[in-house]
């Protein structure tokens, strides 16, 4: 049996291979399972999904719940479906990431080629901040905001996602600059240029990956975020997964579980499609995230 | 060295001071020293030294959310690693199609917490989810009312939690196993040691850096659950699957109960601390030591 890993590949299928196939299919298939529901009920008129095995294939396909859910469900009363969300989070996400991963490109620049006394101190102080659970912070974090007159609104709401993103960016991009050859740095010193000048012709055309990076894991975790978008986005600016939440979670009239998945599935169309495109960067971004330096 | 040298770093990191500063340290103080006083509807400064941590301790609500959160902790972390490292272990077998089952494990870590709960809720469906399915299948004993089952709700919860996350453990695993040095492989084959054996004596513990950071990543997200159980469960039956970020969050912004929220927040503050405190101990202090040593 040929199972040493980084030798060839086995030509002969063993019995203990044909069995290892067979295990890490039923995992497949049990991480897809849900994803399968969701999407076969999503095609099937009410009256199937009450009679028919969840599991079932749609005998006939319902288009029925996908505009229903993108723009007739209600929450409450307003029945406008997921599209007000779908704008909100468009509308907090874009800004969202622009500011936090620019502002954290900034500090990791900072810290890694300027250091001055006390710089790590905060940024200590910082990484501390990835750890503390929301629940602290969120009700004085309210306060500050209500005070600086942009609590409920999308400044607000861009302003909080900046805050909760910049420990682990920031740390993620003072890595990657402190991985870069110090020399090259020191030329550009040499060459007379200074913190703005070296920052923007040769530090951020050198960006390029660990940015890629930094986008993916922001568009996710603000596009999935439902906490800080319930509590600070406002009335008016409720993101996606607020929306699809109370449409869901409707306490009168009768459940409609086809429209309740398509409208999680729509929900989820963002960050599975940024996942299923970057592949490979949203793993790297995983393992930069979760490898202090 | 004066204050002026390097004043553009300084400024570019102004902004990440002022956040640490106000948000990650002075909502810490704020949240603390609210919580000593009697404020119900707005925060008032009516000191009443630590009734509110006594009431809390009293509340059988609060019990049951503290035991929630140590179920779901032990079997959502544990249940992740082992998941996780299994599934990393079999992709590391040679196996074909390495790239098409690494992304199926990993799809569902980039769905937002409420799409998870809400998927879950579908699939367990005490009437129309997969009990139903067996029981059309003929297996009429089969019971999966998890959802409106009280002892029982929490695991569904877990069920979920690691759905969702065991594929980021595969990942950071999987890039562990990469590591190994293949002379390793050679010599543990030459020896004629069982591949299990091998893999669960030697390798694992040579992964050690890889767990302890999954567990500290893993248990840090633990205290923050809120969404998934909010989507899943809405913290019910009656409230046994309530969490202390729902306690927290209830007591904000439905009870008006200023006090006790502060008061639990300030729990779950001390507790996130004691979980991390040893491992930044050994990450920055022992392991810097042993270096320079």
């Amino acid at each position: 049996m040929s199972t040493i890993p980084k030798g060839s590949r086995p030509k002969h299928l063993t019995v203990g291979r044909i069995g290892l196939y067979c295990f890490i299919i039923m995992c497949a298939l049990f991480f897809l399972m849900p994803l399968y529901v969701m999407i076969i009920t999503s095609l099937k008129d009410m009256d199937e999904i009450r009679a028919a095995n969840i599991l079932n294939l749609p005998k006939e396909l319902s288009f029925y719940a996908w505009p229903k859910a993108w723009s007739q469900a209600c929450t409450g009363f307003v029945c406008e479906g997921l599209k007000p969300g779908f704008v909100n989070s468009v509308k907090i996400t874009v800004p969202s990431v622009i500011v936090s991963v620019a502002l954290s490109a900034l500090n990791g620049y900072a810290l890694a080629f300027w250091r001055f006394r006390g710089a790590y101190f905060f940024f200590g102080l910082c990484m501390f901040g990835a750890f503390i659970p929301y629940q602290v912070m969120v009700y004085p974090l309210l306060k500050i905001e209500d005070f600086l007159g942009i609590y409920s609104s999308l400044p607000g709401i861009i302003l909080v996602h900046t805050i909760f993103g910049m420990p682990i960016l920031t740390l993620i991009f003072r890595n990657f600059y402190a991985s870069l050859p110090i020399d090259l740095f020191k030329a550009a010193r040499i060459d007379g240029g200074n913190f703005i000048k070296i920052f923007f012709y040769v530090i951020i055309p050198m960006s390029t990956p660990i940015t890629i990076v930094a986008v993916i894991l922001q568009v996710t975790g603000i596009w999935n975020d439902f906490l800080l978008g319930l509590v600070f986005a406002g009335r008016d600016n409720q993101p996606m997964t607020v929306q699809l939440n109370n449409i869901v979670q409707v306490d009168y009239g009768v459940a409609e579980y086809n429209v309740d998945m398509s409208a999680t599935i729509l929900t989820s169309l963002v960050p599975l499609f940024v996942y299923f495109i970057s592949g490979r960067w949203f793993v790297r971004g995983i393992a930069a995230g979760a490898i202090k330096g | 060295m004066p204050f002026y040298r390097n004043i553009a770093a300084k400024i570019a990191l102004l902004p990440m001071i002022v956040i640490s500063l106000t948000v990650f340290v002075g909502c810490i103080i704020y949240s603390f020293v609210y919580s000593l006083t009697n404020s119900k509807l707005v925060p008032v400064m009516n000191y009443v030294g630590f009734d509110q941590y006594e009431r809390l301790f009293k509340q059988r609500k609060w019990d049951v959310a503290v035991e929630n959160i140590f179920i779901y902790g032990f079997v959502f972390t544990i249940g992740c690693l082992i998941i996780g490292f299994l599934l990393a272990v079999l992709i590391d077998q040679k196996i074909r199609g390495e790239s098409l089952f690494r992304t199926i494990f990993l799809y569902p870590y980039a769905m937002s917490f409420v799409v998870t709960g809400l998927v879950w809720k579908w699939v367990l469906n005490p009437t129309f989810g997969l009990e139903n399915s067996m029981h059309m299948w003929g297996m009429t004993w089969f019971e999966l009312d998890w959802l409106v089952n009280r002892d029982l709700a929490i695991y569904a919860v877990c069920i979920a939690a690691v759905w969702q996350g065991a594929g980021f453990v595969m990942v950071l695993m999987l890039a562990g196993l990469r590591g190994i040095d293949e002379d390793i492989w050679k010599s543990l084959s030459i020896e004629g040691v069982a591949k299990w054996k091998s893999y669960i004596f030697v390798i694992l513990p040579m992964l050690r850096p890889m767990v302890v950071t999954a567990i500290v990543l893993i248990a840090a997200g633990v205290v923050k659950v809120y969404d998934l159980i909010l989507a899943l469960t809405s913290g019910g039956p009656g409230y046994a699957t309530t969490t202390p970020a729902m306690y927290v969050m209830e007591n904000f912004f439905s009870r008006a109960n200023l006090g006790q929220a502060f008061a639990a927040s300030i729990i779950m503050f001390i507790s996130v601390v004691c979980i991390l405190a040893p491992w930044a101990f050994y990450e920055f202090y022992l392991r810097n030591k042993y270096a320079n040593n």
